[in-house]
């Protein structure tokens, strides 16, 4: 009953021949049309900003431990909030997993040979790191100090900083996202193996496919949207400038419709990854897959009827007020569906405790944190009093480090092995793994308190009475650090020393644990038949049903 | 069943991550259009502010709208749609297997079609707006009724217009490379879908005209006393 | 020879040279009348069917020019889909920007005001 491989002639086995080195030299990756050494690139990419991204954070709470800020002037600690969010959001949390683990994994679980668009997918890797350099030379020659939200008509009119280079990099990241949800779509769409109907897929393909279209159906529009500030930040004029009867609000709907939904670009993947994990090391079927599947689309579409929420506190009227507080609390259901599944697929598993299951059990929890904390913003009346607070900040940080990173991270241990061919540590993973929980929360609760209790975000000072948890969150900051410092070590010493990981250390379902590790460049010797659903695990105690 | 077999059967211009000549052309299709569907996204943006503006500001945007050059938007309405024809017949010419020559034909006819859609905009009407005195953040001399708001009008017509006018630009690039993919024997009636693909994304830039004209130049009519 | 059985229905079809030529001409018509209404006085009428023939032009051209008439289900799909988001953006905008002057509490409400708040 297993997934029928025709004769598995392990010709590239005995030569030992795989996609990492089938081709050596530089020219071979930069030109490089496999999706597997694409997804590498990006992998190499995006660490890089994140650790860029993660030094402005470092800053910034190292200033935090003293109320009249220990380290900066306030100009400069607005442009470390600002470089730490943009870098974050737009060149770190979008591409991570779709353009790393999605790049790489999604033929692998279809069965497909490669993408739809290989030269379209190296492309997409170039305008990245074309973005990605223009927003860090912008950084680095004096920054700007707008936050990562660019609100005219300080962005467009007042500030005298590298607003118009950023924006012009996040643009150009921009259509890298938009190639790559298109690629994926296609991908999906037209290259299932044989046997592969869509409710056979992993359910990390079904959110794959959901993150594609909010990257398909809202990134154009913040396009459009930086595009539009650049140019009224080069005209002096333009559509958001009240002199001409210009809307700054309107600025806000037209970011906001991509922004909020790209929340969920940077959410619905690690979601993915969860539903790969936890039915492996519990080694058993997930609980409702239909409902999960579908679920994922219904967070993309509701995803993109909340934005306003962002909004509540800005001038808008109050008829749109109500229309978006209750859109957001729909927004929430499916989200909950996923987790309630997960938990029910928990439930009386053969449940292991590698360090990808850690880090998917952290998800677990700290996502529900912060999603319901997300309930308190979508209310109206707690959200006039917790907006531009620590709470927005411990909200969203719960959602995307405790969520996202942590699933990112999960994903990239799960997946390692067939990426790399080895086996990492894994006592070293599972003590990074806690050393992130423990810093994570000692960081990020107090600033729920904080936030409740009144301190504003994006000040580089604060009333004196608030030093504790300021010190405590930085404390927890600096483990953190640590926690994320530690796989970069082990994870890179496992290429040159790690175990020969084999086809399938994890016993895991899908066809890529079918392949060898490292795959081939072509994937799959033969392009495999599909004849039974996913996740097909033995039920709890080893019965198969 | 390797694919070595397959191969000979091939013809040029298939991919090998595809197992079938179909499957390639299906996915190339679906790509444009779900291309398309961001460029709608992408125009929309601003489709929304002018929606949203010409609700609040009625009567700045009917002053500015009339100082726009009704003969010369309606006269491109035509070449494009025009050209639109000459895409269609190009794709067609080469889907019967008719000769490159007629192919390349029509493919610069449509490219003369669209150099002429830029190069009345940019004599008749951008030109002329210049002198006039009415681009803004360029050279701004408006001195009638509702200057704020025509100012914001301005903006929309040459942030649409000109956005619009960059989509034609890349289009005669795109033209260009066919002709000489074309010139070069690269399709047969069995694989042209460069050229439908091309097309496609062609049709895509007539129809944002297609409504452009009437939301920028008509705006409250154009009879004695609107 | 194309494999029908391998095809999807646009490419094995070939669009007459005749229906191009239509379209082309309706094309034609309809720019025609749409600058030769703008010069009527129609009131607030002017852009309704400015807007109605921009529709219908913009119809033809998907079903004819860019083969949608004969195309999958999925390219339909997909089309619809692109604009219904597109029109989500424009409502749900829309419903801050033109409704900013709407009276907070509507006329008739203002006697129901003190009921309520006696509620709590």
């Amino acid at each position: 009953m297993s997934t029928a491989i025709a004769d598995l002639h392990d010709s590239s086995a005995e030569s030992g021949v795989n996609y990492l080195n089938a081709n050596y030299g530089i020219k071979s990756w930069l030109l490089t049309f496999d999706h597997k050494r694409i997804g590498l690139l990006y992998l190499v990419s995006i660490t890089i900003m994140f650790i860029v991204g993660g030094m402005a954070a470092v800053l910034m709470r190292l200033h935090l431990v003293e109320p009249q800020g220990a380290l900066f002037e306030p100009e400069t600690y607005n442009k470390l909030f600002s470089t730490h969010g943009i870098i974050m959001v737009f060149f770190f949390l979008v591409p991570s997993i779709p353009a790393t683990l999605g790049n790489f994994l999604i033929p692998l679980m279809i069965g497909a040979r490669d993408v739809a668009f290989p030269k379209l997918n190296l492309l997409s890797w170039y305008i990245f790191i074309t973005g990605a350099a223009l927003a860090l030379y912008a950084t680095l020659s004096g920054g700007v100090d707008t936050g990562w939200t660019f609100y005219p008509p300080y962005s467009a009119a007042y500030s005298h900083t590298n607003v118009t280079i950023v924006a012009l990099g996040v643009f150009i990241a921009g259509f890298s996202s938009i190639l790559t949800g298109l690629n994926f779509i296609v991908t999906i769409h037209k290259m299932r193996a044989p046997g592969m109907t869509w409710f056979r897929l992993p359910l990390f393909i079904w959110a794959m496919y959901a993150t594609s279209l909010i990257f398909v159906l809202g990134t154009p529009v913040i396009a459009i949207t930086l595009f539009l500030l650049g140019l009224e930040r080069i005209l002096h004029v333009g559509i958001f400038d009240p002199a001409v009867g210009g809307d700054p609000l309107l600025f806000q709907h037209l970011f906001w419709f991509y922004s909020h939904p790209a929340v969920y670009i940077m959410i619905l993947p690690g979601m993915g990854v969860m539903s790969e994990i936890i039915t492996c090391f519990s080694r058993k079927r997930v609980f409702g897959y239909e409902f999960v599947a579908l679920a994922s689309i219904a967070i993309a579409v509701l995803g993109f009827l909340v934005w306003a929420h962002h909004m509540f506190v800005a001038g808008m009227s109050i008829y749109a007020g109500l229309v978006f507080s209750v859109l957001s609390f729909l927004v929430a259901i499916p989200s909950a569906v996923k987790v309630f599944n997960w938990t029910a697929t928990l439930y009386k598993g053969s449940i292991s405790y590698e360090a990808p299951m850690l880090y998917a059990l952290g998800f677990i929890g700290l996502f529900t944190i912060g999603g319901l904390t997300g309930l308190f913003l979508a209310s109206l009346a707690t959200d006039v009093h917790l907006n531009g607070t620590y709470f927005i900040v411990a909200h969203f940080h719960y959602v995307m480090v405790g969520g996202a990173v942590m699933a990112f991270m999960g994903g990239i241990h799960f997946w390692w092995p067939k990426i790399t061919g080895r086996l990492y540590p894994d006592y070293w993973a599972r003590i990074a793994a806690a050393i992130v929980f423990v810093g994570f929360n000692l960081t990020f609760f107090p600033q729920f308190i904080l936030g409740y209790a009144g301190m504003p975000r994006r000040y580089a000072i604060y009333p004196a009475e608030f030093q504790v948890l300021n010190v405590m969150s930085s404390a927890g900051a600096s483990i953190l650090g640590v926690g994320y410092l530690i796989p970069l070590i082990y994870l890179t010493w496992s290429m040159r020393y790690g175990k020969p990981a084999g086809r399938n250390p994890w016993g895991a379902k899908g066809l890529e644990w079918t392949t060898l590790s490292p795959p081939p460049t072509e994937n799959f010797e033969e392009i495999p038949i599909v004849t039974e659903d996913a996740y097909e695990y033995p039920v709890a105690g080893g019965n198969r049903v | 069943m390797s694919d070595l077999a397959a191969h000979g059967a091939h013809p040029p211009g298939f991919a090998h991550q595809f197992e079938t000549v179909a499957q390639q052309r299906e996915a190339g299709q679906l790509g444009m259009w779900v291309f398309l569907v961001t460029e709608i996204l992408f125009f929309g943006g601003m489709f929304t502010s002018y929606i949203i503006y010409r609700s609040l500001h009625l009567e700045s945007f009917i002053t500015g709208s009339h100082l726009l050059k009704v003969q010369f938007g309606a006269t491109n309405t035509a070449v494009l749609i025009f050209s639109s024809l000459t895409m269609a017949l190009a794709i067609r010419s080469a889907q019967t297997g008719k000769s490159k020559g007629q192919t390349i034909m029509w493919l610069i006819l449509t490219m003369i079609l669209g150099a002429a859609f830029i190069g009345i905009k940019l004599r008749y009407e951008w030109y002329a707006d210049y002198v006039e005195g009415i681009i803004p953040g360029v050279n701004w001399a408006y001195g009638g009724a509702h200057a704020p708001g025509v100012k914001m009008f301005m903006c929309f017509y040459f942030f649409m217009t000109g956005l619009h006018a960059l989509h034609m630009v890349v289009g005669l690039g795109i033209l260009t490379v066919l002709v000489i993919m074309t010139a070069r024997n690269r399709f047969s009636s069995e694989y042209y879908s460069p050229l439908e693909i091309s097309g496609l994304y062609w049709h895509f830039v007539d129809i944002v005209w297609i409504f452009l004209f009437p939301l920028l130049y008509l705006i409250g009519g154009r009879y004695p006393g609107s | 020879m194309s494999d029908h059985s391998e095809q999807s229905g646009h490419v094995g079809h070939v669009v007459p040279i005749s229906t191009y030529v239509l379209v082309f001409l309706a094309l034609m018509v309809g720019t025609g009348l749409t600058t030769w209404v703008a010069y009527i006085d129609l009131g607030r009428w002017n852009t309704v069917v400015a807007l109605t023939i921009a529709v219908l032009k913009m119809t033809l051209v998907i079903l004819f020019f860019m083969h949608v008439k004969y195309a999958t289900g999925l390219t339909r799909i997909v089309i619809l889909a692109g604009f219904f988001w597109l029109g989500i953006m424009i409502t749900l905008s829309c419903s801050d920007e033109l409704t900013r002057n709407w009276e907070i509490v509507p006329k008739g409400w203002n006697m129901i005001i003190p009921f309520v708040s006696r509620l709590w």
